[in-house]
């Protein structure tokens, strides 16, 4: 990787417009990056002096403290602001909402919506930075490359890996964000889980269809079940967790028949018993707590890259 | 615009498919009506004083088009349309008459709607034509009065916005609007595979994490209303056709005479899924832009007669609705000023020579609306549009005359436009000096 290669993004709004040189530099800025939260004094000063908010009209625990976090450990100024909190609530506009932040000058906004699109809308109608913290079913580009960092930190590389995405394709944009960022690295993707959940060409965006879970895992090198949600009960596109655990759950039987070193890994929050059996979460091969840490590291990549990375 | 006695509109291209004319002369327009018509080489003979007169040299002069299909808005949305500035942008499109249909608040359901619908049109730029519901308060329930709206001035029912999903309803609604001489239109959509769709399914929407509206949403109701209008032998017209397989159902069913029409919109012969991208919520419409084998498969209907009509589904929405979350903004787009360059734009490419075109703009909607116009008849009233078709333009918003600028044509570099229209003989927009 070239220290020359220059970022010229102001925003992150996907992975669908980081090229493989934009993807490489982040990932290297986030190692170089992650040592700083293993300090004794966790900061840098590389923000001081700008100001992030975060503005989220969804609910979000670990994405929502990673961004604070990564911007405090960088010397920036956080705040947060809430969907139950905003005045969208009142019926301002998403955009009226925004061009209040905007005139108090922030540096970062960082923005959670149900909207696939509202971060581009954004993006078009103010002037400060936007990342995209998740919108609708669109992408989650911090959670696509913080796997991507995972991935590279244990195998040494991505290229020609063999990744499976097992569940609920359609309405997760992280499975979105890895099938783009995997298949511009070099890996090839399986993904499987319910056909009511797979959606239309998806082996366009770069990602092979199989029927049976079985068949994606097997000697696979990462294995990624996504969460459920309780409401595709009712839509309906599953019949009960009950039977989709039974074909479509991460157990440590189906795990076997990946590569003996595969990684388990989960965007989480884990619905344990559903998607992945509780031992399984816990086992040796998992990683999901080296995404939670790695995402911290992504996510002041991010934030330095956008402000000129200086 | 006052009316002028006397207008003469020399040396067009005059077109008339009703009358197989396609050939250069002038108009003699006498108190709102045709008066008289001559070839080039034919001598006028003597002429009033007090004549307004036109040259044409190069233009088209066409019976006054007639779009079947529009959103006025009045009563209720004011702020999008009204009947007033829809109107005036017909007359700016070449539009001598609309037909709006009536997804008002209150829903056009009952002649007292109808009514006010026509009573604010008496001071319009175009002949309104109300369309009254099918069922009351568009609800799908229960039948709207025909009879009355239609004494009332109403020419057709149907309950456009929202698909009949009762299928006993759409059979009623065909064969007691059959008592009536009132044409239904069909809204076709299956609307439990269109539910919370915000585009075409397929890979764009995939790859935009937008849910996705399957072509078969509205093909496998386009088959049901065939089936209902084939087995009770009653007309029904089809709305806004956009997919393959629904032009492959109407072919066949035409063929085996069933009494059927279609009409499709200029959106769907000139745009596909691809004008979404960016979350243009100007490009976001019900049913929505299609692949480019759909827009193939459009055009090659409208070539072959499967398609009888063009109708712009002008549906205006102010920024309110637009200037918002794709998935959360109205769908539809304005049309009335943009069909005439994207029609011709078919004849330019050679799929359709000029008096097919006049035919879909014009003389079939009048045909399947059974209201007059459409032809340039001796006598008729003089509702003309004429088109300059070398006029070229860039779309731009200030220049649009519909309250709403919600167009994905935006910005668009378009060739062809009205550059005069009347409408009983009256100048309801004119970019000529006489």
């Amino acid at each position: 990787m070239s220290s020359e290669y220059l970022f010229a993004h102001k925003h992150i709004l996907g992975l669908d417009h980081l090229s493989v040189p934009d993807i490489e530099l982040i990932l290297n800025t986030a190692e170089s990056f992650k040592e700083i939260s293993a300090r004794a004094i966790k900061k840098v000063p590389v923000l001081r002096g700008k100001t992030v908010v975060t503005l989220f009209f969804e609910p979000s625990t670990r994405t929502r403290l990673s961004f604070d976090i990564a911007a405090k450990r960088m010397s920036a100024d956080t705040f947060s602001i809430s969907a139950s909190t905003s005045s969208t609530t009142k019926g301002e506009t998403l955009a009226d909402t925004a061009r209040n932040i905007e005139a108090m000058m922030p540096d970062i906004l960082i923005v959670r919506h149900p909207s696939s699109g509202a971060c581009h809308y954004l993006a078009k109608h103010i002037k400060t930075a936007v990342i995209n913290a998740g919108d609708g079913t669109h992408e989650h580009p911090s959670q696509g490359l913080l796997d991507l960092m995972t991935v590279k930190e244990h195998k040494g590389k991505i290229s020609g890996l063999k990744i499976a995405i097992i569940g609920d394709i359609s309405h997760s944009r992280v499975a979105h964000s890895d099938i783009i960022g995997f298949a511009k690295m070099g890996a090839t993707v399986f993904v499987s889980g319910p056909a009511t959940l797979i959606p239309q060409k998806v082996e366009k965006l770069g990602a092979t269809v199989c029927l049976t879970m079985e068949d994606a895992v097997r000697d696979a090198d990462v294995v990624m079940p996504l969460r459920i949600q309780k409401e595709r009960q009712h839509d309906p596109l599953i019949p009960s967790f009950r039977e989709y655990a039974s074909f479509f759950g991460i157990n440590r039987e189906v795990l076997q028949s990946a590569k003996p070193d595969a990684l388990l890994m989960h965007p989480g929050p884990i619905n344990r018993g559903v998607e992945l059996a509780p031992d399984v979460a816990d086992s040796r091969q998992s990683v999901i707590l080296d995404q939670v840490t790695n995402g911290v590291a992504i996510r002041m990549a991010l934030m330095y890259l956008v402000l000129g990375g200086k | 615009m006052a009316m002028v006695q006397t207008i003469l509109l020399k040396n067009g291209r005059l077109i008339d498919p009703v009358n197989r004319l396609d050939k250069k002369g002038s108009i003699l327009l006498e108190k709102g009506r045709i008066k008289a018509i001559f070839s080039a080489r034919q001598k006028t003979g003597p002429l009033p004083k007090k004549l307004l007169s036109f040259d044409l040299q190069g233009k088209w002069v066409v019976p006054g088009l007639i779009d079947m299909h529009v959103h006025l808005r009045e009563p209720g949305e004011e702020h999008k349309e009204t009947i007033e500035s829809g109107t005036r942008a017909a007359a700016a499109g070449g539009f001598t008459a609309v037909a709006c249909m009536p997804n008002t608040n209150p829903v056009n359901d009952c002649q007292s709607v109808t009514r006010l619908i026509l009573e604010k049109a008496e001071s319009a730029s175009a002949r309104v034509y109300p369309v009254g519901a099918i069922s009351k308060g568009s609800l799908g329930k229960s039948l709207a009065e025909f009879g009355e709206m239609k004494k009332a001035g109403a020419v057709a029912v149907t309950d456009d916005g929202k698909p009949v999903t009762d299928s006993q309803l759409l059979r009623r609604a065909l064969e007691y609007a059959s008592n009536h001489k009132m044409l239904v239109i069909s809204h076709s959509e299956d609307a439990s595979l269109s539910r919370n769709g915000a585009m075409n399914e397929g890979f764009t929407s995939t790859s935009m994490g937008l849910k996705g509206i399957p072509h078969i949403a509205e093909e496998i109701m386009v088959y049901r209303d065939l089936a209902v209008a084939d087995f009770t032998g009653c007309h029904l017209h089809l709305a806004h056709i956009s997919t393959r397989e629904s032009i492959n159902l109407i072919r066949q069913a035409k063929k085996n005479g069933c009494p059927v029409t279609a009409e499709t919109a200029p959106h769907y012969f000139t745009l596909t899924e691809e004008a979404v991208k960016g979350y243009n919520t100007n490009a976001k419409m019900n049913p929505p832009l299609r692949t480019p084998k759909d827009r193939a498969a459009v055009i090659a209907a409208i070539e072959d007669g499967t398609i009888d009509a063009i109708a712009t589904d002008h549906a205006p929405h102010s920024v309110l609705e637009k200037d918002i979350e794709f998935d959360q903004a109205a769908n539809g787009i304005i049309g009335l000023e943009t069909a005439v360059p994207l029609a011709l734009a078919l004849f330019r490419k050679g799929y359709i020579d000029a008096l097919r075109l006049v035919e879909l703009l014009s003389s079939s909607p009048a045909r399947i609306l059974g209201v007059k116009g459409g032809s340039l008849g001796i006598g008729a009233a003089a509702d003309i549009a004429v088109i300059d078709p070398e006029h070229h333009f860039i779309l731009q918003e200030q220049d649009i005359l519909s309250k709403s600028k919600n167009s994905p044509f935006l910005g668009a570099r378009l060739q062809g436009k009205a550059v005069l229209t009347l409408c009983g003989g009256t100048i309801t927009h004119n970019l000529l000096t006489p």
